[in-house]
C-alpha cells in the first residue's frame, strides 16, 4: 500500500553564551568532569535561578533568523521529571508562553544531480523557546557517573510544524536550519559535541488521506546520517505494520546507530506527567520592540537569499554559490574580496576552487578541511591576484604559480610578482624583435595564415612565448604578428 | 537590668559600644545559658561554641581597631536550620539533609555577617518549615518555654524558644504561612515577616517560593528594626527581590511616626473559631489603639475565609517540586536499598523525608498532575488574586489591620499531631498576608489565665514596614509584656 | 470540582518518587480525601474575570546582564558532598533508560 509520510522535528540546539542560562559559571565543550558548576548548577539547596540577558538576545536573534514573530512577553514554567542528570529533578523551560512564535525555513531538495540546483520550499515552523540542558551521564560496566558541567548551558528547543515528508526532506531542513543558525552566529551546530541534537515525530497515513496517523518519536539522533537513517527505518517499520494489517503504538523510540534499528522506550501509557507551572523564581520577560526592530534590521542575509543574489546579480553559476553561500565565513571572505575589487566570477572560481582545495591540502592527514578562519590569505589577496590577471600584469597561467606562492609565504601576489620578475613582458620592441625571426624562421607557416587559417599563427607565438619564459602578453604579441604580416604584404 | 542574655540588642549594642561588654563576654553568657536550660528546650538541631567565640573575638577585635560595623556588631543571632551558613550544617530538620554542610552564605547570612553580628548555631524547625508546632523535627522536639508541656509554635519553633529562654539575643525565621509570628506569638517575642521580596531568598531552602520570606525575631520591635535593616535590600541572585525606593531609618522613624492611625479590624477574623481569652486579649488592645486617638475601623476580607485551601494549594504545589532536588544523587541521605535509578529515588526520599513532608509532596504533586492542575493550582492562583484584592481595597481606608496572630495559645504536645487539617486551621490569621505579599508582625500582647503568651499581629501596606514597626512600637512601650520572661 | 474517589496514591507517590509502605498510604489517602473536600469551597468562587497572582509583586525583566563567567566550585566540592564518587564524577547505579 502507499503511505504518504508526515514527519515534524524538534531540534534542540546549544546556544553560544559564554555562561548559563541561569547561573554566571561558565561552559566550554571538553571541560574536565564537573569544573563548571557552581550552587545553581548544582542545585543545591536554597539556590535560584537568574535569567542570562546574552541568551535571551540570542534565541530573539535565532527567532527573527528563522522568521519567526517574537512575543510581546515570555514566561518561564517548571517541567517536573526525575531523572539523574537533572539537578533540581524540574526543568526550567518555556511551555505557556515561548519567546518565538511560528517561523519558517526555506530548504533546497536535492537536485537531479549535484551540480543542478534543486526544488525550493518553506517548512513552518510552530515555537522556538529557551530551556536548560541536564548534565550528563556516562554509563559504565556496573554503575553510571554524572558530568554536571553541560548542566544549565542554554538550548533553544526549535520545534517544526509536520510538514516534512521524507528523510530527504528532513536532511534538507537540517541543514538549511544549520546553515541559518551559523550566519546568526548563535551556535557551532555540532552535533559530535551535542550542540545540535534532534528528535523526529514520524507517521504515516494512507496515500492522499486527511486522517493523520499515530505518531513514534524517535529520540537520540545525534548526526545528520542517524536523522537520515533512523527515519528511512521508522518509514519501513509503520508500512509494514500497517501492511500487515497491524496498528502503530503511540510511543518514544530509541534509535541505536550501531545496530541500525530502533527500541522502544515508553509507551503514550507511561509518559510523563510533567505537572508543568508557572516558575515562581523567575520574572516575565517583556521584549522591547524598540529593541527587537533593531535586531531585525541587523540580522545578516540569509544563506539562500544570498545565493539568489550572487547567481542573478553577480551572475555566477549554481556550482560556484552552493559551495560560497552555506558557510557565511565563505561568503564573508569572497565579499570582503569583491569589495577590493569587483571581480565576481574570478574572486569567485579562485575561493571556491584553489583556495578551498588548498584548505583540505593542508588539513592533516584525516582531520577535515581547514577553515577558511585557519586560512594564510586574506580577502585583499584573492582580489588583488583577480586584479593582475585582469590589468594584464601576469597571464592566468602565472596566476596559478603566484596563488600558491602566496598561500606558501603569505606575501601579497604583486610582491611576489615583482620578487620574482613575473610581470608580462609589455617590452614590445623585444617582443616585435622576436616576432620577426619567428616570421623569418617558419614560412610556412605564415602561407597558411594568408590562406585565412588562422590558427597557423600559433605556431608562430610559440617560439616568441616560450623565449620570453611566458611573459609576453598574449594580447601584444597577437597585435605584433599580425601586424608584422600585414606589412609584408 | 535583665540577665545579659535577657537584654535587647539596643541595650547590648549600647553597652558593647561604650566598651562595658565585650562580645566574647555576652556570647560566652549566650553560650553558657544555652548550656543551663537546652536539656529542657531543646531550640537547637546544631551549635558550635567554640565557632561562635571565635567571631566574637574578631568582633572585639573590629570595635578595638575602630571598626565597628554597626548595632548588631559582637551580637550573637540564632539562625533557623534553613538558610545557609557556610561550614555550618544545613538540614531544615529533616534526615533527607543529614551531613549536609553549605558550602555557601545565604544573602541574608552574609549581610548579617557583614553588618558584624555573631551567627550562632542552627535553630530547630518544622521539617523543610512544614508545620506549626516545630513537632515536624527529625531531630529534636523544642519545648515552649512558657510551659514544657506546649509546643513553641512553628515552623520556626526553635527561633521562637531559644529567643524567649534566653539562648540568643535575637534570632532569624522564616515565614510561608505565619512560621515567623506564630511562634513570635506563642513563645512571647515579636516575629516580623517583611514585605516578599524586601529580603533576598537566595539561601533560604525554598519551601513555598512565591509565600516564603525571611525574617527577624526579636524582643522588641525596635530590635526587629535593627535587624530588618540589616537584612533587606535587592539582591541580583534572587529575581523576586525587589529594591524599596526609599529605604527609611526604621528605628528612627519608630520615635517621629507617633500616629494617631486609622486601624483596620476584619470583622471575619474575630468572629468564630476564636479561643475567648484570646479575642478579649486582641479586643483590649483594640480598645487601647481607640483610647489614643487612632480611628478604628471595622473592615471586611470577604475572601480570606479561602486563604487555607488557597495556601495548601499554592504552597504544596511550589513544595512538591522545590523538594525534588532531595533525591539522594549529588548531597544529602541516600538509601542503603537503592539498586537502581528509581529506587535510588523512591527509596532515598521514602526514608528521609517524614510524614508532613510525605503528605504536602504528594498533595502538592497530585494538584499539579494530569487533568487537576486548573482545578485546584490554577483556580487558587486566581482566588489569590481576590484575596489580595480585599487587603488593597481594605488600605485605601486604614493604615494598618490589626488581629490576632493565633487562634489559640500553644497547645499541648501531641495534641493536633494526627489531624493535619485542625493544624492547618490554626493558620488562619497568617495566611492571608503571604497570599496578599504584605509585611505583618506579632508582637506580645498579655498572658492567658494560664500564663501562655498571646501576639496581637498588626498587617501593614506593602513595603510600609515603617509604619507597621511604628503602629507596633506604641502598643509595646506602653505595656510591658516584652519585659515578662518565662521561668524555667 | 474534582473527584476525589480519583485520588490514585500509587501513581501520585511514583510520580513523586516517594516510596510509601502500605500503612503510611492507608493514612495518607484518608487525610488527603478530608483535605480535598477543605479545597471544594473554593469551587464556589466566580474567577472567569480574575488574573491568577503568580508574583505578589511582578516586575519584568530582571537578568543577568553582560554574560561574564562567575567563579566555580572545585570539582572536590561535589565529591565531597555526593553519596558516592568515583574521579570527580557522581556515581549512581546504573541507569538504565
Amino acid at each position: 500500500m502507499e503511505y504518504d509520510v508526515v514527519i515534524g522535528l524538534e531540534i534542540h540546539v546549544q546556544l553560544k553564551t559564554r555562561t548559563k542560562m541561569f547561573t554566571a559559571a561558565p561552559y566550554h565543550y571538553g571541560a574536565e568532569p564537573n569544573t563548571l558548576t557552581d550552587a545553581v548548577v548544582l542545585g543545591l539547596p536554597g539556590t535560584l535561578p537568574v535569567l542570562n540577558h546574552a541568551a535571551i538576545e540570542a534565541c530573539a536573534k535565532l527567532g527573527l533568523m528563522l522568521g519567526c514573530e517574537i512575543a510581546e512577553v515570555c514566561k518561564w514554567d517548571r517541567k517536573n521529571y526525575f531523572y539523574p542528570d537533572s539537578p533540581k529533578n524540574y526543568q526550567l523551560t518555556q511551555n505557556e508562553e515561548p519567546l518565538c512564535l511560528g517561523g519558517r525555513v526555506e530548504i533546497e531538495l536535492p537536485g537531479p544531480s549535484r551540480n543542478v540546483q534543486g526544488e525550493h520550499r518553506t517548512v513552518r515552523l510552530n515555537r522556538i523557546h529557551l530551556e536548560e540542558d541536564p548534565g550528563k551521564l556516562s554509563h559504565e560496566a556496573f554503575d553510571t557517573v554524572i558530568d554536571f558541567n553541560r548542566a544549565g548551558v542554554p538550548l533553544a528547543e526549535i520545534v517544526t510544524e509536520p510538514d516534512l515528508h521524507s528523510s530527504e526532506e528532513a536532511v534538507a531542513f537540517l541543514n538549511a536550519l544549520i546553515q541559518l543558525i551559523h550566519y546568526a552566529g548563535v551556535s557551532d551546530c555540532d552535533m559530535e559535541k551535542g550542540q545540535l541534537r534532534c528528535d523526529a515525530n514520524v507517521s504515516l497515513k494512507p496515500a492522499g488521506s486527511e486522517q493523520l496517523g499515530t505518531r513514534t518519536e524517535m529520540k537520540n539522533l545525534n548526526s545528520i546520517s542517524n536523522v537520515r537513517a533512523a527515519i528511512e527505518y521508522e518509514i519501513a517499520r509503520q508500512a509494514d505494520l500497517l501492511d500487515a494489517g497491524e496498528s502503530i503504538t503511540q510511543e518514544t523510540r530509541r534509535w541505536n546507530a550501531e545496530k541500525g534499528t530502533s527500541s522502544s522506550l515508553r509507551s503514550k501509557e507511561e509518559a510523563h506527567d510533567y505537572r508543568y507551572f508557572p516558575d515562581p523564581d523567575l520574572m516575565p520577560v517583556r521584549l522591547v520592540r524598540a529593541r527587537v526592530a533593531e535586531m531585525e534590521a541587523g540580522l545578516p542575509e540569509r544563506p539562500f537569499d544570498k545565493q539568489r543574489r550572487f547567481q542573478e546579480e553577480l551572475g555566477l553559476p549554481y556550482t560556484i554559490t552552493s559551495v560560497l553561500c552555506p558557510d557565511p565565513e565563505l561568503s564573508a571572505f569572497f565579499e570582503a574580496a569583491l569589495a577590493v575589487h569587483h571581480a565576481p566570477k574570478a574572486i569567485a572560481n579562485y575561493i571556491a576552487n584553489d583556495l578551498l582545495r588548498e584548505l583540505s591540502a593542508s588539513a592533516a592527514h584525516g582531520e577535515s578541511a581547514l577553515s577558511i578562519t585557519d586560512c594564510p590569505l586574506t580577502p585583499a589577496h584573492i582580489a588583488e591576484l583577480a586584479k593582475l590577471i585582469e590589468a594584464g600584469v601576469i597571464t592566468k597561467q602565472i596566476g596559478k604559480e603566484v596563488f600558491a606562492a602566496m598561500y606558501a609565504s603569505g606575501e601579497l601576489p604583486a610582491a611576489i610578482v615583482e620578487k620574482e620578475g613575473l610581470e608580462q613582458s609589455d617590452n614590445s620592441d623585444e617582443v616585435e624583435t622576436l616576432c620577426r625571426e619567428a616570421i623569418a624562421g617558419n614560412a610556412k607557416a605564415v602561407a597558411q595564415f594568408k590562406e585565412g587559417n588562422d590558427k597557423a599563427l600559433n605556431a608562430l607565438k610559440g617560439p616568441v612565448m616560450k623565449a620570453t619564459k611566458g611573459q609576453a602578453n598574449p594580447a601584444t604579441l597577437d597585435a605584433i604578428l599580425r601586424k608584422l604580416i600585414e606589412s609584408e604584404g | 537590668m535583665p540577665e545579659l542574655y535577657h537584654q535587647t540588642i539596643a541595650e547590648l549594642s549600647a553597652a558593647l559600644e561604650a566598651g562595658s561588654l565585650s562580645s566574647v563576654a555576652l556570647t560566652e553568657a549566650v553560650i553558657a545559658r544555652t548550656a543551663a536550660v537546652e536539656a529542657k528546650v531543646q531550640a537547637f538541631i546544631h551549635y558550635d561554641a567554640e565557632d561562635a567565640l571565635t567571631q566574637a573575638r574578631a568582633s572585639d577585635e573590629r570595635r578595638a581597631a575602630g571598626k565597628a560595623l554597626g548595632p548588631l556588631e559582637g551580637i550573637p543571632l540564632g539562625i533557623k536550620d534553613i538558610l545557609a551558613v557556610e561550614g555550618q550544617p544545613l538540614r531544615c530538620a529533616s534526615k533527607i539533609l543529614d551531613n549536609f554542610v553549605s558550602p555557601y552564605d545565604a544573602t541574608v547570612i552574609a549581610k548579617l555577617r557583614a553588618a558584624g553580628a555573631v551567627l550562632w548555631g542552627r535553630l530547630n524547625m518544622d521539617e523543610f518549615a512544614m508545620g506549626s508546632s516545630t513537632e515536624n523535627s527529625a531531630y529534636v522536639t523544642t519545648a515552649n518555654p512558657w510551659d514544657l508541656e506546649r509546643i513553641p509554635g512553628g515552623s520556626s519553633g526553635g527561633s521562637a524558644a531559644a529567643l524567649a529562654a534566653g539562648e540568643a539575643i535575637a534570632t532569624i525565621g522564616t515565614d510561608t504561612g505565619g512560621s515567623i509570628r506564630q511562634p513570635a506569638a506563642l513563645c512571647g517575642v515579636v516575629g516580623m515577616k517583611p514585605t516578599y521580596g524586601l529580603v533576598s531568598r537566595y539561601g533560604l531552602v525554598a519551601f513555598a517560593s512565591s509565600l516564603d520570606q525571611a525574617g527577624p525575631m526579636s524582643r522588641t520591635v525596635e530590635d526587629a528594626a535593627i535587624l530588618l535593616q540589616a537584612m533587606l535590600g535587592k539582591d541580583p541572585l534572587d529575581s523576586t527581590s525587589i529594591a524599596m525606593p526609599e529605604v527609611p531609618d526604621f528605628r528612627a522613624e519608630l520615635k517621629t511616626r507617633k500616629g494617631p492611625w486609622k486601624l483596620g479590624v476584619p470583622r471575619e477574623f474575630l468572629a468564630e473559631g476564636i479561643d475567648p481569652e484570646v479575642k478579649a486579649n486582641i479586643e483590649a488592645a483594640i480598645d487601647w489603639y481607640r483610647q489614643q486617638g487612632s480611628e478604628i475601623v471595622d473592615i471586611s476580607l470577604p475572601h480570606t475565609h479561602l486563604s487555607v485551601p488557597v495556601y495548601y494549594i499554592i504552597a504544596t504545589a511550589e513544595a512538591s517540586s522545590n523538594l525534588a532536588r532531595f533525591d539522594g544523587v549529588r548531597y544529602g541521605h541516600r538509601s542503603a536499598e537503592a539498586n537502581d535509578a528509581l529506587s535510588l529515588f523512591t527509596k532515598s526520599r521514602g526514608e528521609g523525608f517524614g510524614d508532613e513532608v510525605k503528605r504536602r509532596i504528594i498533595l502538592g504533586t497530585y494538584v499539579l498532575s494530569s487533568g487537576y492542575y486548573d482545578a485546584y493550582y490554577l483556580r487558587a492562583q486566581k482566588v489569590r488574586t481576590l484575596i489580595r484584592r480585599d487587603f488593597e481595597t481594605a488600605f485605601e481606608q486604614v493604615d494598618a489591620i490589626l488581629s490576632p496572630t493565633s487562634p489559640t495559645p500553644a497547645f499541648k504536645r501531641g495534641e493536633r499531631s494526627d489531624d493535619p487539617l485542625a493544624m492547618y486551621l490554626s493558620d488562619i490569621y497568617t495566611i492571608a498576608v503571604n497570599l496578599a505579599g504584605l509585611p505583618a508582625l506579632s508582637l506580645p500582647s498579655g498572658l492567658t489565665s494560664e500564663g501562655l503568651p498571646i501576639g496581637l499581629q498588626v498587617i501593614g501596606k506593602a513595603f510600609g514596614e515603617a509604619d507597621l514597626f511604628a503602629v507596633a512600637h506604641a502598643f509595646e512601650q506602653a505595656h510591658d509584656y516584652h519585659r515578662q520572661v518565662a521561668a524555667i | 470540582m474534582t473527584d476525589n474517589a480519583h485520588l490514585d496514591i500509587d501513581y501520585v507517590a511514583r510520580l513523586a518518587r516517594i516510596e510509601l509502605n502500605d500503612a503510611e498510604k492507608k493514612k495518607l489517602g484518608g487525610q488527603l480525601v478530608a483535605i480535598l473536600e477543605h479545597f471544594e469551597a473554593l469551587k464556589g468562587v466566580d474567577v472567569s474575570e480574575v488574573e491568577p497572582t503568580a508574583h505578589a509583586h511582578p516586575v519584568e525583566n530582571i537578568w543577568r546582564e553582560g554574560d561574564s563567567a562567575g567563579s566555580v566550585y572545585a570539582p572536590e566540592t561535589l565529591a565531597k558532598m555526593a553519596p558516592e564518587s568515583r574521579d570527580q564524577q557522581v556515581v549512581v547505579p546504573k541507569v538504565v533508560e
